[in-house]
This record gives C-alpha cells, structure tokens and sequence, in this order.
C-alpha cells in the first residue's frame, strides 16, 4: 500500500487517501470509488440492491483490505490479550477463531475484532479506520516480550454468499471443510494464503488473507466463476445491518460497553467468573443489574428510512438515537440500529423516529432481521 | 414545451405558468436504486434555491431544491407506490411535482439541454 502525506490549506500534514492493492480491478470492474477509512473503495459496481441480493443468493467479493490484518506472537499471548478482551482466548484452540472486543480502561469498546489461533502465533483482523489507534493501544498495553506485527504485505478479501463455498473450493479445495469461525493456512498457486468461513453479511463466506501481489490473479480466478460478482461498500452495510451485525464507529464506540452494545454473547463465562478484562467492574455490574441502554433493532413503519442519527422518542421522550439505518434489500422495508433504555428494549415495544420533524413508527425487533446462514457442520 | 436543467441536476418544463420538475437521468444514475421520495404538499411556497423535495437512495438521502419560486399544484403521487420510477425514468413518469412559476425571468437563469450536456461532461 503506498502512504503519501500532502500538504492542506492550513499548511499542516494531513494523510492523503489511500490506494489499495486491488485499486484498478476495481476500477477496471466498473466499482465507483469513494474515501472509506482512509482509503479509496468501491461504493458499488452495478448497484447496490442488486449486488445485496446477488450475495443472499450467490457469491459476492469483497475487497476488505482496509481492515487491519495483525501477528500477535511470544510468550502467554493469550494470556495477554486477556488484559485487553473480555473473551477466553486461552480456551480458543488452534485454527479456531472469535469475535471479541477491543476495551478502554473504563469497559468502552475500542473496537470490535476477530482473534484466529494460528497456532504458533494469534491473528487479529481490527476495522480500517482505526487500526492504527488499536495498533498503539496494543502495543503500549502488551508487554514488551509479545511482538506485534501489522502485516501489510497482505490483503483481505471476503467471499460471502450460499454459494461461496462451490466457488472457493475450485481454487482452495480444503476450504469446503472448514465451519464457522474455523481457519486453515493454505496454499495457492505457490502463494500462503490463510482462509477462514467467517464474514460480516450474515451468509455463509469465507476471507481470505493473500500476498498483495496475488490479489488481482485470485480475484480474476473467483469472478471468472458464474456464482461470482465483485460487492462493494454499499452492500456490505446493508448485508450487516440486516444480518444485526454492528458497525464500529456508528453502533459501537467508546462511550459503550459490551453490555450495552448487545455483544455480552463475547464475554465469556470464565471471564465473567474472573474479571480482569478492562472495566470488569462497569461491565460485570451491567451484566447482574442490566446497563441503562441498549442496543436494539428497528422495524419502521412504511417507507421512509430512518438514518444514522435519527432521535428516538418514546410520547414526547427522548429516549436515544438511531446509530445505523436505511432500506434493507431483502426485508424489502427500511430497518435501523439504536440505543434504547432498556426497559424498552424488549421486542414488539413501540418508539418513534423524528425524521426531518416528522416522528415515524418503529417497532423493537429481535435481531438478525434475515437469518443467518452459517456453517457450522459440514456433510462430509 | 421548453425544458431547462440546474447545476443541481434538477430539470423543469414548462408549459405557460404551469412547470413539472424531477431530477435528471445524470442525478438517478448517481444516486443509485431509489427507495423513498418526499416530494412537497400542495400549496406549499417554494423559493428558488430552497428545500423543495428529498430523495433517498439506498445509501443516503439528498435534498431537491426549488429550480425557481413558485407554488406546489400537485406532488406525483405514482413515487410513494413505486419510488424506483426516478431511476426507470427520471424525465418522465419519475417527476416530482408541479408548481405555479411566480417568476418566468428566473428561467433565464437556467441550462437548456444542450448547456446541461455540456456541463455533465465537464464534471
């Protein structure tokens, strides 16, 4: 990846947008680019309603590049980690993974992130746009004798969708044997390439760490496939958000802790016996006594979507605010993300949105809105 | 009847003191698959420049403004059943609404087709 700086109006340095290994296959592809975490990304290709319905019954792939792609090694790794996540990664067996939480002293989420035992080392896949702050935060708060290596020699690419397996199984074969949240290290033509079924769209996927210099020749192979098309952005938010999965950055932040964000499925019973995760005492409290908020889905009445930042009113109450929204391709209505008290998070509770000054129903929903389609026994 | 075109990628065609406005086959193609249109009441007092109408994509939603001053007459009421009609066809059946011109010189003001062309190109 190529990092120039340049010089603003203000004469002071701002990091300019950066350019991804895949930038002219996108761009060849038709994808219309847009400034994403600071790198230049495809927003979409033909479209974003019909890339979102391509993935739930195909294979789409996506670029994910962005995302920071992190080599934990040394000593008691695990053990380590532990100071900073609140799940039992002593427990995760080799070339098995987890989603976990990256935490702030006082139990605010820093991130959210996947945690791969490879075996002799711990991988972690953290969000684009703040993986340098993660990347300082783990290595001021890790002890010395762990080194941290950012593997920037590698891309991420996503191949998510029922048919994702047919397609990846041509080019990497071992990949049909795997479940959800397994990894295996492969090889292809000649390239070490990590492939895990995991993603974030709620279908059954894979991702696929491989050489930078390998990305365009593998992505060629996969779209040559008729199951597969190039996804960009758009669709990949509202795969998320129909799939209830959290954006960090807009359903996750500091200011939230795991409790509150829903995800206290990542805090795992051992931790929660032992505590030593940062903020134990805030979030432990919150799991015995509830937390004041939390985050819940939204079924909205009619057509009108209800956006990111949308007040939330219970009567003439303002209750919280919607944190992810918009029109969801396979529900085929808008549906959104927000923070509620929660004494009114139970499903089927009615709140109203403001939108443009006008108050729109909703209704609390379980989540995923679209089950999800996971792997986690094969037949073979 | 003439048409005229904004820099706001809006058109308006009109035939006397009567005008219909939508937004151009160049604004759709931007916006992507169109989910939702707010287009004005009847009656309601526009002013050129000024919020008019939104229209929301998939992604995100975008404001139309007023291409002149006038008074809304009708709102095309085909786009709440059937908000994709903006990107099947935007210059026709996907208008938004029609008003009354109080101002026919702000016309003069405004891109006729071929000027419009040109500065899509230029973009």
């Amino acid at each position: 990846m190529t990092e120039t700086e340049q010089l603003d109006d203000d004469g002071a340095i701002a990091a300019a947008t950066e350019v991804l290994p895949l930038d002219a296959w996108h761009r060849a592809k038709g994808g219309r680019m847009v400034e994403f975490a600071g790198y230049w990304m495809p927003i979409q290709y033909e479209g974003i309603m019909a890339e979102h319905l391509w993935v739930r019954e195909h294979a789409g792939l996506f670029d994910v590049s962005h995302m920071g792609q992190l080599l934990l090694s040394g000593d008691k790794v695990a053990e380590a980690l532990e100071t900073l996540v609140p799940g039992d990664i002593s427990a995760l067996k080799p070339g098995r993974m987890r989603y976990s939480l990256l935490l702030a002293e006082d139990g605010g989420i820093l991130d959210d992130l996947m945690i791969t035992n490879e075996g002799d080392q711990f991988g972690i896949v953290v969000n684009g746009a703040v993986k340098w702050e993660d990347i300082g935060y783990l290595r001021e708060n890790l002890p010395d004798d762990i080194t941290l290596n950012h593997n920037e020699d590698y891309g991420l690419l996503a191949l998510q969708g029922p048919k994702a397996v047919i397609a990846l199984a041509r080019l990497v074969p071992e990949a049909a044997g795997l479940v959800f949240m397994q990894a295996i290290p492969a090889t292809w033509n000649g390239h070490a390439i990590g492939v895990s079924r995991s993603g974030y769209t709620g279908e059954d996927g894979f991702e696929i760490s491989l050489p930078n210099e390998a990305l365009t020749e593998f992505a060629d192979a996969l779209c040559a496939m008729d199951e597969v098309k190039p996804i960009g952005l758009g669709a990949r938010d509202s795969l998320r958000l129909e799939a209830g999965l959290p954006l960090y950055g807009h359903d996750l932040d500091p200011a939230t802790d795991p409790v509150e964000g829903d995800l206290a499925f990542a805090i795992s019973k051992r931790r929660r016996e032992e505590g030593g995760f940062p903020g134990a005492a805030r979030i432990l409290g919150h799991l015995a006594d509830g937390a004041p908020r939390k985050r819940v889905g939204l079924l909205v009445d009619g057509k009108m979507p209800v956006r990111e930042g949308a007040k939330l009113f219970d009567g003439n109450t303002e209750i919280g605010v919607v944190t992810s929204g918009g029109f969801a391709p396979s529900v085929g209505a808008p549906i959104a993300m927000g923070y509620v008290p929660t004494g009114l998070s139970a499903p089927g509770t009615a709140v109203a949105a403001e939108v443009r000054g006008k108050r729109v129903a909703c209704t609390v929903a379980a989540m995923p809105f679209v089950p999800h389609n996971y792997v986690r026994k094969t037949g073979a | 009847m003439p048409r005229y075109y904004t820099e706001e990628h809006e058109w308006i065609e009109v035939d006397g003191d009567v005008a219909t406005v939508g937004i151009t086959d160049f604004a759709q193609g931007q916006l992507g698959d169109i989910v939702f249109v707010e287009v004005p009441d009847t009656g309601a007092e526009l002013s050129q420049g000024g919020d008019a109408a939104v229209v929301e994509s998939v992604k995100a939603a975008s404001d139309v403004y007023a291409p002149v001053d006038g008074t809304v007459t009708e709102g095309n009421s085909a786009l709440e059943e059937d908000p994709a009609l903006v990107n099947s066809d935007p210059e026709g059946e996907g208008w938004f609404f029609r008003l009354t011109l109080s101002d026919k010189s702000q016309l003069d003001g405004l891109m006729d087709a071929a000027a419009y062309k040109a500065f899509c190109d230029a973009l």
